[in-house]
């Protein structure tokens, strides 16, 4: 039995992003970090890892210095990790990626009680497509919004989260769920791990090792096999600068000027 | 390659719970109104459900629908990945439109990546806006960016759905086209798009069909147990005229800020907001933050307390009527899109302006 998490490097967009006088983003600028919601599906697949003593394998596409934070994946506790890297992949939408991603999956090989966590979403892209595309493409039940999860033989008893509430839904596996931070708080590395984390294995998919997968088509990987396409990207302009309101009486001031507005 | 002229009409996928229409269906009906004009096509609206649930589907043609396909089972009553995707690419398959918008909530991003993978046709997450008609996307761009539109070139005769969203935490607008395919798939952050004035005549002559489908127990690989509502009632930022946030501003007495700020949100009619911050730092609830990964809102009234303006927040308050910031810091990107600005110490301004509020109020 097997935990397979996705995950996936992502410039931290909550500190400062700078964006080139062209519009694109500066990425060098940025740290990369391992994405946010993706730490709590590894936390996920831990847990199921403590109870089942399960394998956790953790899977990233990007580029080589994605090793980095597959690293830090097995130093937090994952058994081995899965670098799929290549130049044939570059440029890929949500859809593309997530035939890539399925077909690395594929090889790594999918059991009858395997688990695939992901995150809900990454920080970069904000789409939370590729998690639920990667189920469709494997042919295998999906749970979004994920706050926790039981586990009973083949089949788990997991609750999603709603805006207003929460469904409570049962699913066999093997299944894929997305994780959100409700669901558990990301241990940190341990000592032991971080000394070990080297010499655990680290199996890196390029595309001849794929491309006999039938997901696998210069029509459906990387910027031609991409249905959608960014047609413009721009920054929004600031808006002009307000009212700075000084003096001993600003909530007078502020009152005053809400009453006039109706606002109060 | 299909023919993409075979493709017609602008759909909604339209979301119910517990027998209810949501929201966001009116909001992209009558989005998708406008669309289906620019491209002189049809409004469909599909609406799948238990029994009876076409109860409710007259309603939706008083905001532009122009028919209502109607699926019903008591498959059908609670929302599960499987039924519904099966459903929306069987009646894709069968009628071939042109675009489908889908609300993105979370159930409507659990189903339009998954209807989109299995249809192998592209999907814009979350997006703000949408074009067909290039010449009023220009005028959007005019408004909306940095770029000197009148220096660019544009096919004014692009007739494909021209898909906006934020990128980047918000520091980037993406505009996004699916030009191979069909149909062009978009999920549509809910409370952005206006919804249009309800018509009864329309909604009276709207075209309701009742359709035929096939769906089994045995397509369904997830059984619903329960469906619950939260235990304490959750905070309704998009439908409120007035929120005051507050932000790390007030890391230094979280308790004290909160109960400021709730004040000040009940003497203006308003509700309780928050960055991102204090949620991830567990201090106020999920429901009430706003932001590119909460809520986006437009208040009459915005006001925000002790938030620096992190454009991830930004993203989700910035067409508010009217902002208020406070803050301590002269120089917190917040009183870049302020419209009035106050430096100074929330815990001292707050209760002034509390008073003052109810000052005014007494003197009116």
């Amino acid at each position: 039995m097997k935990a397979i998490v996705c995950v996936k490097q992502v410039p931290d967009t909550s500190g400062n992003v700078a964006v080139k006088e062209n519009g694109q983003l500066d990425r060098a600028s940025m740290a990369a970090i391992t994405n946010p919601d993706d730490l709590n599906a590894l936390e996920a697949a831990l847990v199921l890892k403590e109870n089942t003593g399960c394998e956790v394998v953790v899977v990233t596409m990007g580029p080589p210095p994605a090793e980095g934070m597959l690293r830090e994946c097995i130093a937090r506790g994952a058994d081995r990790a899965v670098l799929i890297s290549g130049r044939e992949f570059g440029g890929s939408d949500t859809f593309a990626t997530s035939q890539i991603i399925a077909a690395g999956i594929n090889a790594i090989g999918v059991e009858k009680e395997d688990v695939v966590f992901c995150g809900r979403q990454a920080i970069d892209g904000d789409t939370a497509q590729v998690g639920p595309q990667i189920a469709e493409k494997l042919g295998i039940p999906q749970v979004s919004y994920v706050t926790d999860i039981e586990k009973d033989g083949d089949k788990l008893t997991v609750t999603r989260a709603l805006e207003d509430g929460f469904m409570k839904v049962e699913v066999e596996t093997p299944c894929l769920l997305t994780c959100i931070k409700e669901l558990n708080e990301p241990r940190y590395m341990n000592m032991y791990d971080i000394m070990t984390a080297y010499e655990k294995p680290l199996q890196v998919l390029d595309y001849p090792a794929l491309k006999d997968d039938p997901l696998i088509e210069t029509d459906t990987i990387g910027l031609k096999g991409s249905p959608t396409n960014v047609w413009k990207s721009f920054t929004p302009p600031q808006k002009g600068a307000g009212q700075m309101l000084e003096g001993t009486d600003v909530a007078k001031q502020l009152a005053g000027i809400l009453a006039n507005k109706h606002l109060i | 390659m299909a023919d993409l002229s075979e493709y017609k009409d602008v759909w909604v996928f339209c979301e119910q719970r517990e027998g209810k229409l949501m929201p966001t269906d009116f909001e992209l009906v009558s989005e998708a109104r406008k669309l289906a004009d620019d491209l002189g096509q049809n409004v469909v609206a599909l609406l799948l459900g238990g029994e009876g649930i076409s109860e409710v589907a007259k309603e939706l043609g008083g905001y532009g629908a122009d028919v209502v396909r109607v699926c019903e089972s008591p498959l059908l009553a609670d929302y599960t990945t499987d039924a519904y995707a099966k459903l929306l690419c069987d009646k894709v398959h069968e009628y071939k439109p042109n675009a489908v918008l889908i609300g993105a909530t979370t159930l409507g991003r659990d189903l339009a990546p998954r209807c989109a993978a299995r249809l192998h046709t592209g999907l814009t997450a979350d997006t703000t806006h949408l074009d067909i008609d290039t010449k009023k996307y220009i005028e959007f761009l005019r408004t909306s960016s940095t770029i000197d539109v009148d220096k660019q070139k544009f096919d004014l005769e692009d007739r494909n759905l021209k898909m906006t969203r934020p990128a980047f935490g918000g520091h980037l607008m993406a505009t996004i086209v699916c030009p191979r395919f069909r149909p062009q798939m978009a999920t549509v952050r809910p409370g952005v798009m206006k919804k249009g004035e309800f018509d009864q005549a329309k909604a009276d002559a709207v075209k309701v069909e009742l359709e035929k489908f096939e769906l089994t127990e045995a397509d369904i690989h997830t059984k619903v147990v329960a469906v619950e509502k939260a235990a304490k009632e959750l905070v309704d930022l998009t439908g409120a005229d007035a929120i005051v946030s507050v932000g790390r501003g007030i890391a230094k007495d979280v308790e004290g800020g909160l109960k400021l700020a709730q004040e000040l949100a009940d003497e203006l009619g308003g509700v309780l907001g928050s960055s991102r911050a204090l949620v991830d730092d567990g201090f106020v609830e999920a429901d009430h933050q706003v932001g590119q990964t909460g809520k986006t809102v437009r208040p009459k009234l915005y006001v925000a307390l002790g938030i620096s303006g992190a454009i991830q927040h930004v993203a989700g308050m910035q067409d508010s009527e009217n902002i208020v910031a406070i803050n301590t810091n002269p120089d917190a990107p917040i009183f870049e899109v302020a419209d009035y600005g106050i430096v100074g110490d929330l815990f001292k301004v707050v209760p002034q302006l509390i008073d003052e509020i109810k000052a005014a109020k007494a003197a009116e």
